[in-house]
This record gives C-alpha cells, sequence and structure tokens, in this order.
C-alpha cells in the first residue's frame, strides 16, 4: 500500500506501536476489568478489603465454592427483567436514529444550498441550542407534558431525543453535503427536476457514507442517554441507562451494584457488534463528510 | 435555493428546534427573572408518628393562592438572581474588592464563593482536556493508521470503548478503579510509597483525576473524526513533499494539520461546548467536595427536595452566554469561511 | 433484597385469594413514589382494588417529577409516597389535599401514629419509619476492652482504642460525601447538640450557633477516624466498607440494618460480629444526636373526589395490618398495626423510644440542606474555620430563601 517513501523508519514503527499498545490498554483495560469483575460478588468487585480479590475472586468463590458466578446477570436480566428496558432502548434508538437523520438530511442539504445570511444565522443558533443544559430543558417539559397527557411514553421521549440531537446532526450533515459539489443537483435542476427531485435522484445515492457517520452518534446519543429517559418515561418504560442507575441503589435504600455491572457489560455487546459491522462506513463516513468549522 | 424552497426542507427539523428547545429556552430566560411569590408563614401543630406533636411553621395556603392567582407569573425580580450569592454575587465581591488591600487576598475571599469556584474548575478543565483531547486524538489517529489493515479495525473498536460506555456508568467504574485499594489506586500508593496517599481526598489530584477522566473519555471522539480526516490525505501532496526533503515531522505539520485544520476546528467547537458542561465525571467520582461545574450546579438546584426552579434557569441562561463568548473567536472565523465561501 | 417485584405481587395476591379479601374503589388510582422494595410491597397491595385501574410508577426520580405529576386538572397521578423530607415540597406547591373527612369515613382503624398532622389538617398516612443509629462490630469492640458507645464523646474513644491497640487503621465509618450525605450528619449532630436550624416562627438561619459550631468540631474529630476518602463515602460505600470489614463502628440508617449480614460475600466476622444499638447522645445532651424518619401517602388535591376516596381505600389496603407477611416484614420498620418488631428494627424503635426528633418538617428546610451540603466540605477538608462555613452556609441558604419568597 504505502509507497517505499513513505515506510516508516524502525525506530518510528516502534515507538508508533507501542504507542497504539498503550493506547490499547488505556482504553480497554478498564472495560474488561469490569468484564472479569461482573462474574463476582459485589465485596470481589470492590475489592476493599483486598485488592487482589477483584482477580482472585476470593469472596465469590467462599460463596459459590467457584471463583464466577452468573448471580448479576441472572439478577438483573431475569429478576429484573432487564430485557424489558433493552427492549426500550431498542425501540428508542431504532426511531431517533431514523427520525433525526430524516429530517436532519433534508435540513442540512437546504442548509448547505442555500447561500442566504439567515443560514449561517440558523447554524449558529442550532449550536446555542447545544449549549442548552439538557436538564434544565427536560425539567421544563414536565408541567407541560403531564399536562397534555404525553408524559411516560416512548413516543414523546423520541421526539424530545430528536430535537436535542438536531443541532449536532445539522452542523455535521451540513458540511458533509458541502462536500457534495453542487455542480451535481444543478445539472439534474437544468435536466428539469425540481429541488425535491434533484435531492432524491442525485443526492441520496451518494450521501450514505455521512448519513451513516451521523447516524452512529445520533445512535450513541440515544443509547447513552439518561438525562431525558430518567425524567420523561415512566417506570414500566425505562430505558436501559435509567435502569441501571436504579439498580445502584439511593441514601436510604440499598441496591444491587453487581445487576449493575453485569447490565453495563450487557449493553455494550451490541455495541460492539454495531461498530465491528459499520466500522468502515463509519470512517467513510466522516471522510466524505470532511466537517467544515 | 429559493426562499419557499428551503422552508419546505428546513421545516421538519425547525420544527422540532422550535417546539422543543427555542419554546424551553424562552420559558428559561422568563423564569430566571421572576421568582416565586413570599411565602405566607403560619405556625401550626404538627404531629409525627413515634414521636409526638410539635410546633412547625408551615406555609399559608389560603394566603399563598391568592398571591398566586393576582400573578400567576411569580414575583419580578429582574436579573436579582444572577446577581445573587449563589450566581454572579455582585454584592459579595463589592465587599470583598473593599475589605482587601492585596490581590492574592481577594482571590483567596472569591474562591469561597460558589460560582467563582466553579468557574475557576470549569476554565481550567476546559482549557486544559480540549487541547489535550485533540492532541491524544490526532497521534492515535496517525499511529492506528500506520497499523497493519487487520489490526486496523479492531484497534477502531477498542478506542471507541471509552465513548460507547455510558459515561455515568464509565466514571463510576473508574471511580472504583482509583479507590486506594482499587486496582489502579493501589499501584499508585505503591509507586507513591505513602500508604496513606489517595487520589480521593486531596482537591489536587481529584481535579488531575477529573482531566484524566475527561481527556481519556472524549479521546475517542477525536480520534474518529482525524482517522476519518487522514483517509482522504491528498497522495500527491505528501509526494509533493518527499520530494522537496521534507523530513517525517515536517510531512505532519505542513500537509497533515493544514489538511486536518477544519476538522480540528470542529472538534474544538464540540469539546469547548462539552467540557465546559463537565458533569458526569464530578458526579460519578463523588467529587463535590473538591470540583464543581454550571451542570452540577443545575443538577443540585433540581434535585434538592425544593426544585429552585428559577436558580437552575438562570445558571441555565450563565452557562449559554458562557459558551457564546468561549465560542466566539471560532464563530467569527466561520463567519469568515461563509462570507468567503459565498 | 432488592425489589423482588413478581415474587412479592405473588405471593401477596395469592394471599389476599385466601383470605378473600375485597376491595372495590370506584375511580381510577395512580401511585408516584420510590421504587424500594417495602413501597413496591404497598403498591402491590393497592393493586388488589378491583372496580377500577390501579397503576403506579415506582422510580428513584420520583422526587422530580411528583409536584408536576401531581399538577394539572385532573393530575396524572392521585398519590405520592413521600417521606417527612419532600412533604413540604408537596405543601408548598399544594397539590395534595387533607385527608381530614377521608379518615374519618375509611380510615378509622388506623393508628393515630400513622397520621400526620400539619395543624388541624391531616396531611399524610405514615406507613414506616427509619432512622439512622448504631451499628458496630461487637467482637473487635471485645477484643479492644471497650463497652459500645452510648455518646459521641465515648465513640471517640472506642475508636482511639482501636486504632492504638493495632486492630484497625480507620475504625469509624460514616456517609460523609459531600452533598445531601453530610448535610443529614450534621443535621443530627447539631439537633444533638440542643441547636434548632431557625429562628422560631420564621425562616431566619440560626446555625452559626455555638451548637453549630460543636456538631462540626465533634464531625472533624470523628473523620479524623475514618478512611481518608471520607468526603466521596455514601451510604452504599460506607456500607460496602463495614461489608469488607474495615470499618468497626458507624451511625448508619436501620433500613440498612438487615442487608449489612444478608449480602452475598460478606465476611464471616462481620456476620458474627454485626451487632446494632440505639442512637448516640452528643455533648451531654438526653436526645440523640439522629433524625426520626417516615414514608407515607398522599392523597392528590387536583383530582375528583371519587378517584380521591378510591386512591384513599386502595392506598389503605395496601398497608391493611394483614398484609404483613413473612416476606414483607423484614422489609421496612412499619407502623402498621400488628406489626412485630423484628432484631433489625431495635434501633430505629429504640431511636423512637429516646426522644428522637423528627426530621424538621418545614417548607423551607429543603434549602437549608441544599446549602449545608454544598459549604461545609470545606470545613471538612480544614480549608476554613467552622464559623466560616457556618456564615457561608447561611449565606447560601438566605440567598436561596430570598429566591423562594421565604426571606425579604
Amino acid at each position: 500500500m504505502a509507497s517505499r517513501a513513505q515506510r516508516m523508519p524502525t525506530s518510528l514503527r516502534i515507538a508508533s506501536s507501542l504507542f497504539v499498545l498503550l493506547w490499547f490498554i488505556l482504553a480497554a483495560f478498564p472495560f474488561l476489568w469490569t468484564v472479569w469483575g461482573s462474574f463476582k460478588v459485589e465485596l470481589d468487585f470492590f475489592s476493599i478489603a483486598d485488592w487482589t480479590n477483584a482477580l482472585t475472586g476470593a469472596r465469590t468463590e467462599a460463596v459459590y465454592g467457584s471463583p464466577f458466578t452468573t448471580t448479576g446477570y441472572e439478577g438483573a436480566w431475569i429478576q429484573e427483567e432487564f430485557w424489558r428496558n433493552v427492549l426500550n432502548t431498542g425501540i428508542v434508538c431504532f426511531f431517533v436514529v431514523t427520525i433525526s437523520l430524516t429530517i436532519g438530511t433534508l435540513g442540512g442539504y437546504a442548509l448547505s444550498r442555500s447561500t442566504y445570511n439567515y443560514t449561517f444565522w440558523l447554524l449558529i443558533t442550532a449550536l446555542i441550542f447545544r449549549a442548552m443544559p439538557p436538564i434544565t430543558l427536560v425539567s421544563g417539559y414536565l408541567l407541560p407534558f403531564f399536562e397534555w397527557n404525553i408524559w411516560g411514553i416512548l413516543p414523546t421521549t423520541i421526539i424530545v431525543l430528536v430535537a436535542i440531537n438536531q443541532p449536532f446532526t445539522l452542523w455535521m450533515l451540513h458540511s458533509f453535503f458541502k462536500n457534495i459539489p453542487s455542480e451535481l443537483d444543478e445539472s439534474a435542476k437544468v435536466d428539469g427536476c425540481n429541488q425535491f427531485q434533484a435531492f432524491r435522484r442525485v443526492i441520496i445515492p451518494v450521501m450514505w457514507p455521512g448519513v451513516i457517520t451521523t447516524g452512529l452518534f445520533s445512535f450513541l446519543l440515544a443509547y447513552n442517554d439518561f438525562a431525558v429517559g430518567a425524567m420523561l418515561l415512566s417506570e414500566s418504560n425505562r430505558t436501559m441507562v435509567p435502569a441501571i442507575a436504579a439498580f445502584l441503589g439511593t441514601t436510604q435504600t440499598e441496591g444491587n451494584v453487581m445487576f449493575a455491572v453485569a447490565a453495563v457489560v450487557s449493553a455494550t455487546v451490541p455495541l460492539f457488534i454495531l461498530v465491528m459491522f459499520f466500522q468502515r462506513q463509519i470512517v467513510g463516513g466522516l471522510t466524505a463528510g470532511a466537517v467544515k468549522g | 435555493m429559493r426562499h419557499k424552497t428551503f422552508l419546505w426542507f428546513f421545516l421538519p427539523t425547525g420544527l422540532a428546534m422550535l417546539l422543543f428547545i427555542a419554546m424551553p429556552i424562552v420559558s428559561v430566560v422568563t423564569q430566571s427573572i421572576f421568582a416565586p411569590h413570599p411565602a405566607v408563614l403560619i405556625e401550626v401543630e404538627s404531629c409525627t408518628p413515634l414521636v409526638g406533636c410539635t410546633t412547625e411553621t408551615t406555609v399559608d395556603q389560603e394566603a399563598t393562592a391568592t398571591l398566586r392567582a393576582e400573578n400567576p407569573m411569580g414575583r419580578f425580580v429582574g436579573l436579582g438572581i444572577y446577581f445573587d450569592r449563589g450566581h454572579l454575587a455582585v454584592q459579595e465581591i463589592g465587599q470583598i474588592w473593599a475589605s482587601n488591600e492585596s490581590w492574592g487576598g481577594f482571590f483567596s475571599e472569591l474562591g469561597n464563593l460558589p460560582f467563582y469556584r466553579a468557574m475557576a474548575f470549569t476554565l481550567t478543565f476546559t482549557f486544559i482536556v480540549t487541547p489535550l483531547t485533540i492532541l491524544l486524538g490526532l497521534v492515535i489517529a496517525l499511529a492506528v493508521n500506520s497499523l497493519h489493515r487487520h489490526l486496523k479495525g479492531l484497534m477502531i473498536f477498542f478506542s471507541l470503548l471509552p465513548m460507547i460506555v455510558t459515561p455515568l456508568i464509565g466514571s463510576l467504574i473508574l471511580f472504583w478503579m482509583i479507590d486506594s485499594r482499587g486496582v489502579i489506586g493501589n499501584a499508585l500508593v505503591n509507586l507513591a510509597g505513602d500508604p496513606d496517599f489517595s487520589l480521593k481526598a486531596s482537591t489536587g489530584l481529584m481535579w488531575v483525576a477529573l482531566m484524566v477522566y475527561g481527556v481519556w473519555s472524549s479521546a475517542p471522539f477525536a480520534f474518529v473524526v482525524f482517522y476519518a480526516g487522514l483517509q482522504t490525505l491528498p497522495k500527491d501532496q505528501i509526494e509533493a513533499a518527499q520530494i522537496d526533503g521534507a523530513t517525517r515531522w515536517q510531512q505532519v505539520k505542513f500537509v497533515v494539520v493544514p489538511h486536518l485544520m477544519p476538522l480540528v476546528t470542529f472538534v474544538a467547537l464540540i469539546q469547548l461546548m462539552d467540557n465546559f458542561k463537565v458533569f458526569e465525571p464530578i458526579i460519578g467520582f463523588s467529587a463535590g467536595a473538591h470540583a464543581q461545574s454550571l451542570s452540577t450546579f443545575i443538577f443540585n438546584d433540581l434535585g434538592g427536595e425544593t426544585r429552585q426552579l428559577s436558580s437552575a434557569a438562570a445558571t441555565s441562561v450563565i452557562t449559554i452566554i458562557g459558551i457564546a463568548i468561549l465560542l466566539s473567536p471560532v464563530l467569527v472565523r466561520t463567519w469568515r469561511d461563509f462570507k468567503g465561501a459565498r | 433484597m432488592f425489589l423482588k417485584k413478581v415474587a412479592l405481587a405473588g405471593s401477596m395476591a395469592a394471599f389476599a385469594a385466601s383470605a378473600g379479601y375485597a376491595c372495590e374503589i370506584g375511580g381510577r388510582v395512580n401511585i408516584v413514589g420510590n421504587e424500594f422494595a417495602a413501597i413496591q410491597a404497598v403498591a402491590a397491595g393497592a393493586k388488589e382494588c378491583t372496580g377500577a385501574s390501579v397503576e403506579s410508577n415506582l422510580t428513584s426520580e420520583h422526587q422530580t417529577i411528583n409536584v408536576a405529576g401531581l399538577s394539572g386538572n385532573p393530575s396524572e397521578y392521585t398519590s405520592a409516597i413521600i417521606a417527612n423530607s419532600s412533604l413540604v415540597a408537596l405543601m408548598n406547591e399544594d397539590v395534595i389535599r387533607p385527608l381530614n373527612d377521608l379518615v374519618e369515613q375509611h380510615g378509622q382503624d388506623l393508628q393515630p401514629g400513622q397520621l400526620i398532622k400539619i395543624g388541624d389538617n391531616i396531611m399524610a398516612i405514615a406507613f414506616m419509619a427509619n432512622a439512622q443509629h448504631l451499628m458496630y462490630r461487637k467482637d473487635i469492640l471485645e477484643q479492644a476492652g471497650v463497652e459500645a458507645p452510648t455518646t459521641y464523646e465515648e465513640l471517640l474513644e472506642v475508636a482511639k482504642a482501636i486504632r492504638e491497640q493495632g486492630i484497625m487503621q480507620n475504625p469509624v465509618g460514616g456517609a460523609y460525601q459531600a452533598g445531601w450525605n453530610l448535610a443529614q450528619e450534621f443535621n443530627n449532630m447539631f439537633l444533638g447538640y440542643g441547636g434548632t436550624h431557625f429562628k422560631p416562627g420564621t425562616a431566619e438561619p440560626n446555625i452559626n450557633t455555638e451548637a453549630g459550631v460543636n456538631a462540626l468540631n465533634m464531625m472533624k474529630a470523628l473523620s479524623e477516624y475514618m478512611n481518608p476518602d471520607f468526603l466521596t463515602h455514601d451510604s452504599n460505600a460506607t456500607n460496602a466498607e463495614y461489608r469488607a470489614g474495615n470499618v468497626a463502628i458507624m451511625n448508619m440508617w436501620g433500613s440498612r440494618a438487615s442487608q449489612q449480614t444478608t449480602t452475598e460475600g460478606v465476611l464471616q466476622e462481620v456476620i458474627d460480629g454485626h451487632a446494632i444499638a440505639a442512637p448516640m447522645t452528643v455533648g451531654g445532651g438526653s436526645i440523640p444526636a439522629t433524625t426520626l424518619w417516615w414514608d407515607g401517602w398522599t392523597v392528590g388535591k387536583n383530582i375528583s373526589d371519587e378517584e380521591a376516596e378510591a386512591t384513599f381505600i386502595a392506598m389503605k389496603n395496601g398497608i391493611r395490618p394483614d398484609m404483613l407477611n413473612d416476606e414483607t416484614t423484614p422489609l421496612a420498620v412499619w407502623l402498621i398495626e400488628g406489626y412485630e418488631p423484628s432484631e433489625d428494627a431495635q434501633g430505629v424503635f429504640a431511636a423512637a423510644k429516646m426522644g428522637t426528633p423528627p426530621y424538621p418538617m418545614l417548607p423551607y428546610m429543603g434549602l437549608m440542606h441544599s446549602a449545608l451540603g454544598n459549604e461545609l466540605a470545606d470545613f471538612m477538608q480544614g480549608k476554613e474555620s467552622a464559623e466560616q462555613a457556618l456564615a457561608d452556609v447561611e449565606a447560601a441558604y438566605r440567598a436561596a430563601a430570598i429566591e423562594q419568597g421565604f426571606l425579604k
């Protein structure tokens, strides 16, 4: 692949590999440690008696006769029916990604093709919108949502997440469309298409890499959301992260930390599959959408 | 594009933002200049199980309801809440200024006011974490890009991990690990050679821990963006530089970095904004004793037994203004680009 | 001991069926409350009623949504389950109704102690109690040759003895996490020294007093015997230390007593040595340095009378005496008639017997609690004097109270 001139000198190659290794450890170690610890009892996971307990599982062995136990997973998935929360998160993520990409693509495309000053101000306004702390927004929704009787259900949360996510989506997609030469749709218009037809016939076929990358970030936002889900969803419709937080307990009442740890580990599996599946598009998309500041 | 066409394309997203962000912002601004009505207090006897009865003060609902009915918006206080001790503390600053001869005394007393102490942490955090994130992201991107093809995919996933694990839980897990009996904390104790060494007990070390977490958790975002940018690096430019005899470092400096510059701006914009709103690590690390930010103030105002809506609203508006000031250099640049591009 | 919703509901339903118990209601019931097991049990009991729908939303976020959920006409919820600290927030917003007429009609068999009266109005029906009290390791104390303390001064001596004999370096535990927990510990100590948070009949703060300074100094003295990270330890972290055998003595919530020995993997010596005792007094005071808490249910104001009546009947069904069975009895210190306190409940009952003051039920107490939580950490870290810290608390409280209209 690389031409001879581009090949690295050995010393640099070693330094670079060592750095990647170091970063790999930094990035993955806490997670791998958690995966290992999720098969232990709480006292081993915290290991405040002796840190080596976390490795050897001394207390787990004392209770279960084996240094590994799946009680955390059983508790979370069977007793607490964590799969319901997973299902809810699945629904929320699917609709948030779909809706926010649909309306974001239209908006981002329009922003990239209009040359009037207001496009700039719209982009700036969107940026300022993103500066608003989400918890303030959400606490402002409570009263009207209760009054309109739309509190606690998934569609409300989906719409709110879509709206909160729009500024970022617009910025990314806008920059992406900027990189698609406007001659493409101009020539389509010359051939007699209106703007929407030009968008559909010419732009949609080439926009996917950028859209998929933007979709990944929308997905992560919906997937990791706590503030919105915790305040706007009723217990029966709860998504994953608020459910995990609930496992941790409160001041006066005991939680079950190992349920939370097991749930966190399980929550990462679908993301692993997703990233592995889309890794080429993720990187490819950002490439095409070289974002202009 | 004609105005009308633009409108139709922009309408759905515009409507979503108008309804769910713009209107709440208007109501937040309104709320920040109106406070609840003065409460009419009365003393009554209150009875509690296992204990018996005591005299307690309570709100006279009828009298207060009349006040509310007369003026449902609340009591107009103007910028009063912005200037009170919980926020900009204008009066307190005046007193500190008057009573202190030296700058040292002034600043140490200023640090006693919650808002300024939070700003000291937030700004330090923002201006240390943002450049480090960008730098680390860039180096990771360069290093991963030079890897063998088969290793790249796996490395991308593992590099994304710190961003993928929910921040609320991710910071909690790290917090458990850096406990002086945890795996990382124990290693640090051995390194320091002091059995009483604890990250969590010292303000300085806690700040360092928060910043390390900040860099760790956002480096993947910078990495993904830069890595993608590297894929479009024009080969001919690199080759031209090599023919001119540029060293590897010069190639990075004069070809790669300028090519990535728009991406750096984008990452800086997002990172400045998010770091200014730093929240999850402070909660996850239980660092309330050592570090606060505007976002934790809002969280405290809204999470207390008595919710301080006006105070939270004022802090939110201050956050927006703070971010606008922080981003203004970048925004001016964007405006020039926009004008230039037209 | 976490929420065993399904099992619980199942066993309760079976129980109800066998007893032939009937509960008929004529209006919608919807409950919002915290999510711990005792409240799950009460909600499950309310759901046995037939004739109309009974729903519940039990979540740790209940406090952020209950005011909004009880507003509107008709409101989403008809009942909120709250603790004494959060009752005032609902009363301040005027979203719950006095229950006098309903108690007269349907609640004659409630214990007099269950009726929470503010003035002449019954505002809530309490069903469980809680208090912080002493928990300790009797084996460690025996080893050190000391008796279980009854005052905080004795506690300091016990801690000193344990440390000096090299049994434990940091024998004292405490939920001193900056924020709500730290403020609560201050409240305990402050009331123990005979302090009152406010000047009588007003919202004027009254904590920068001798009692306040003494309370802070005592907390500081205790913290010398705690893990150096004490400002990050909430009650969960403190209990984890206790179960790992790192802590010998602490002031802990009674609601946590039963889990100290039943959590998986607890060291055998902790199980064998665990003991509970009455809360301690401080500074020669007669009342213990702790506060008494209750959980109870309320009925919303913005609903029809039928719904209010239905809510009352259903909620009362949730706390009827025969809801206590092998499964539900250990979940809490119940205030329900016929409750036989278990070993684990002795601490809370001892607290009540000793005249422990209830957590102050004042409209502005929440503001004071927040101010304490935010401003006391500096003192605990030795960054400022007790007087300065208390002055900061008063200033922070004052700003908040002016905003909320309690002070001018």
